[in-house]
């Protein structure tokens, strides 16, 4: 079955139908939060939890990825999966990173054959790419996850939900304890609509500060020794980028915003927290100081630049779905202007989520075509490197979706007539921004008419590939195996692309 | 006519292949000081191979050469003197190389019975080279003088600072004798690619003296020199209008005019044109 | 043995080694194999062509150099194992 973008669509699943389509068309059953009955919630170890549940094969089982790369909770799960000789488990943790490489095994054994995840990479993510995973891959986005598990479609048996500092009632936060990890904004659905909510914290304390984890939904609490390494929580913010192209990209994507009249008063802006996003805030940062412009809000993930743009009076507030940096943690921690998000607050496509009252948002993209769909979930090459995130989210609620990336990186160019796979539709996206020129969507003919006399090198799609393909050659196209091993599934719950197997590799 | 050159390392195909991405009016090929004596040969077979490859557009072509005194300096200019290039740049140049360098590209440009004509840009980074400027800067094929204030410093034996004042003669000196034969004055690099501040002042008193460009060691630095060295929409509107008003005396065949209560007179109509010709060429308005 | 080598490991670039051959034998190793490695190999065949070498061992690491960086880098590599013979 083929989708509106001519994509293959698995047997069994909706097919994408348009980033409207099913938002306007879709009736949005809300199952009501389950509020615990469980009064005395303690239980002694994760071994203890697998009893009393009882977690048998077969079951969903939910992580979030606050703790991100310094993550141990997935793992002591995973040890305890193992040890166990459970089989055919579903996990749908929001990311997976390279600290769950011992996911690996459980997956050529068959103990975990579904995965339900946002973001995915590491060795974990190369395994699912060769064809170790028994049963299907669901690459959601950090909108549509929360839409699934509310509605009924995403059913989590276990919600595991590492909480820095909690009480012996579940009430909890992500800002205290030596696992601090800021805002806890991925859990939210899972603390609400799972059957079974399990806190999970090497902080056990009396009293909580703050109450972001609402202990009536808490079914049981189990201390550990540690939830994760501080040190691979908060690294999540690198710096702004020297690479001069990169810097370059940056100063025109500022340029292009500015032109485009959207520097100004009340504005909204998000970006991401790579090298050029960075450097893309610095510059932003400056503008607004030159001119005092006062904006509404920033959102997204939050980085040390973006609260020091909320301290300089830059925005009125930040909107925060998960913190990158010690920064961030305690700027939530300290200054009622940064408020936390749910995943569900923040692009739950069934709502009015933040995403729709964004003004700008520039995101990357490993590949993007003539069409401007822009994968960032596969490589070139159709490895996993990532999923969505929010990055399908944010492009269709902005009103301005700008992309940055280079034309080409080492003969390979990110232009293509037909990426890899789809993760957002080109309707979404309005810009590209490379350092051979500037794409403005054909469909934003108001955007094209405001630019008419602009002095930036604004370029076609087609240009921009015909230049990429006289200096690198024309590619001879990957093979990829038949075998589907995921889908990338739309924030509305249909099928846009089907990730396939790489060819070629067995091991 | 530049305002800015871009210094790019001959040997390092990923930045020759992006040296037209960052709207340098020139950009700089440099075979000399960024390449290793063990790989000069390959740091020309490798620009040989680029220049067939890439054309580029819209960019002057500039090779800075290794001296004529050294073993390399005439099989580059054998090697790359050619169509494909504009100027060669020459290290270290005094009337003598200069003198020579030119000798040697005519007879290049013959043999290989070129379309066009090679230029030169002498580097002035002796004291010597200071003293000779003027008749370095009149050879024919000579449409430019670099300051290179680093080696410069060196040969005269003092700490360069900021504020420049040990090389505000040799400044000087360059521009006088660029001026005096109408060709390009090139103000020395600002050696911090990440003080751009530092970089605006630098410019801005090297142009308050009389230089009309500046080279670049990164390409961060090419937005700035750009700015700076590219005249104000207000000096264009100022420019145009003593223009559209020289046009009007004329018809009226009035001998004298002025503008905003000032006299205007050959000399500054002359500036005015030269305004409007470099904001048509940077296509400034 | 004869050997020379000419190029870098960094990205855009390539390392090419050559070695005297009894007749003409190419490794590529290179990050884009797939969807470049026949067009890296036709460089290198048409390059040697041009200077009339039929037999040479010819080794390749690619980091994803163009065509114009591929054969300057064989043609410089072959000019220095012609410079150690002499």
């Amino acid at each position: 079955m083929k989708n509106v973008l001519n994509r293959v669509v698995p047997e069994g699943f909706t097919p994408f139908q348009g980033a409207n389509a099913l938002i306007t068309s879709k009736q949005h059953k809300k199952l009501d939060p389950i509020v615990s009955t469980n009064t005395s919630k303690a239980v002694d170890s994760i071994s203890r939890l697998f009893d009393l549940i009882p977690i048998k094969d077969s079951m969903t089982l939910s992580f979030h990825h606050h703790l991100r790369n310094g993550d141990h909770v997935l793992n002591m799960v995973i040890a305890e999966i193992k040890k166990r000789g459970l089989k055919n488990m579903v996990l749908a943790p929001t990311a997976i990173f390279p600290v769950h490489e011992p996911l690996v095994e459980l997956i050529k054994n068959g103990q975990v054959t579904s995965i339900v995840t946002n973001y995915i990479n590491g060795p974990v993510a190369d395994t699912i790419s060769i064809g170790h995973l028994s049963d299907m891959l669901i690459m959601d986005t950090h909108g549509g996850r929360p839409r699934a598990i509310e509605s009924g479609e995403l059913i989590i048996d276990v919600a595991f939900i590492a909480t820095p500092t909690s009480d012996s009632m579940g009430n909890g936060n992500g800002i205290e304890g030596i696992s601090a990890c800021g805002t806890l904004g991925y859990t939210m659905s899972d603390l609400l609509y799972a059957k079974h909510r399990v806190v999970i914290t090497d902080h056990l304390v009396d009293h909580v500060k703050k109450v972001d984890i609402d202990g009536k939904y808490v079914d049981y609490v189990i201390q550990v020794d540690r939830i994760g390494d501080p040190s691979g929580i908060v690294s999540g913010t690198t710096k702004p980028t020297r690479d001069p192209i990169q810097l370059k990209i940056a100063r025109d994507t500022i340029k292009l915003i500015d032109e485009l009249g959207f520097i100004k008063n009340g504005m909204s802006f998000q970006t991401g927290a790579g090298g050029t996003s960075l450097a893309v805030a610095l510059d932003l940062k400056h503008k607004m100081m030159e001119r005092n412009i006062k904006g509404s809000f920033a959102s997204g993930g939050i980085t040390g630049f973006l609260v020091d743009m909320l301290e300089s009076h830059l925005f009125e507030n930040l909107y925060d779905v998960q913190c990158f940096d010690l920064d961030a943690v305690k700027s939530y921690q300290n200054n009622p202007k940064h408020i936390a998000m749910s995943a569900s607050t923040y692009g739950n496509p069934m709502d009015d989520p933040i995403v729709n009252k964004l003004d700008v948002v520039i995101l990357g993209a490993t590949e993007i075509d003539l069409d401007f769909n822009v994968n960032v979930t596969t490589d070139s090459s159709g490895y996993l490197i990532g999923g969505s995130g929010g990055h399908s989210d944010t492009a269709f609620g902005a009103k301005l979706t700008i992309i940055t990336t280079n034309l080409t990186k080492s003969r390979t160019s990110m232009v293509k007539d037909h990426v890899t796979t789809i993760t957002t539709p080109g309707e979404s996206v309005d810009c590209l921004v490379t350092e051979r020129g500037i794409v403005i969507n054909p469909r934003r003919t108001d955007l094209l008419q405001q630019l008419k006399h602009s002095k930036l090198n604004i370029v076609t799609m087609t240009d921009l590939y015909q230049k990429a393909i006289s200096m690198t050659g024309i590619p001879k196209p990957i093979k990829l195996s038949e075998r589907a091993v995921g889908v990338v599934r739309y924030r509305d719950g249909s099928i846009i692309d089907t990730i396939f197997q790489v060819g070629g590799k067995t091991s | 006519m530049r305002r800015s050159l871009l210094f790019i390392p001959a040997n390092t195909p990923a930045m020759m292949q992006n040296a037209d991405v960052f709207e340098a009016d020139a950009v700089i090929f440099d075979l000399e000081d960024a390449v290793q004596m063990t790989e000069k040969d390959a740091a020309v077979d490798l620009f040989t191979q680029f220049l067939n490859q890439f054309k580029l557009n819209n960019i002057e072509i500039v090779v800075r050469i290794n001296g004529l005194d050294t073993p390399f300096g005439e099989s580059d200019l054998n090697r790359i003197v050619s169509d494909q290039i504009d100027t060669i740049m020459l290290p270290k140049a005094t009337v003598q190389s200069t003198a020579l360098c030119e000798g040697l590209i005519r007879k290049i440009e013959k043999r290989k019975k070129m379309q066009k004509q090679i230029h030169i840009i002498p580097i002035i980074e002796r004291a010597v080279s200071v003293i000779e400027s003027y008749e370095i800067a009149s050879f024919e094929r000579v449409d430019g003088l670099l300051l290179g204030a680093e080696d410069l410093a060196t040969d005269l034996e003092v700490e360069r600072t900021e504020q420049g004042f040990e090389i505000l003669f040799a400044r000087s000196m360059v521009i006088m004798a660029a001026k005096a034969n109408g060709i390009d004055a090139i103000d020395t690099p600002y050696t911090s690619t990440t003080n751009l501040k530092g970089l605006e002042m630098d410019s801005v008193l090297a142009k308050s003296l009389g230089m009309n460009a500046k080279s670049c060691i990164h390409p961060n630095q090419i937005d700035t020199v750009n700015h700076v060295f590219s005249p104000s929409l207000d000096a264009i509107r100022h420019a145009k209008r003593i223009l559209e008003a020289e046009s009007e005396a004329t018809k009226s065949h009035l001998g004298a005019f002025s503008v905003d209560g000032k006299m205007i007179d050959k000399p500054i109509i002359e500036r005015a044109r030269k305004v409007i010709e470099k904001a048509k060429l940077w296509k400034i308005e | 043995m004869r050997t020379a080598s000419c190029g870098t490991m960094e990205s855009n670039d390539c390392l090419i080694t050559v070695k005297t051959h009894n007749r003409l034998e190419i490794v590529i190793e290179s990050i884009v194999f797939e969807q470049f490695g026949d067009q890296i190999e036709a460089v290198i065949k048409q390059t040697l062509a041009l200077l009339n070498i039929k037999s040479l061992f010819v080794h390749v690491k690619d980091k994803g150099a163009l065509d114009y960086a591929i054969k300057a880098r064989l043609m410089t590599a072959i000019q220095r194992l012609e410079e150690n013979h002499a």
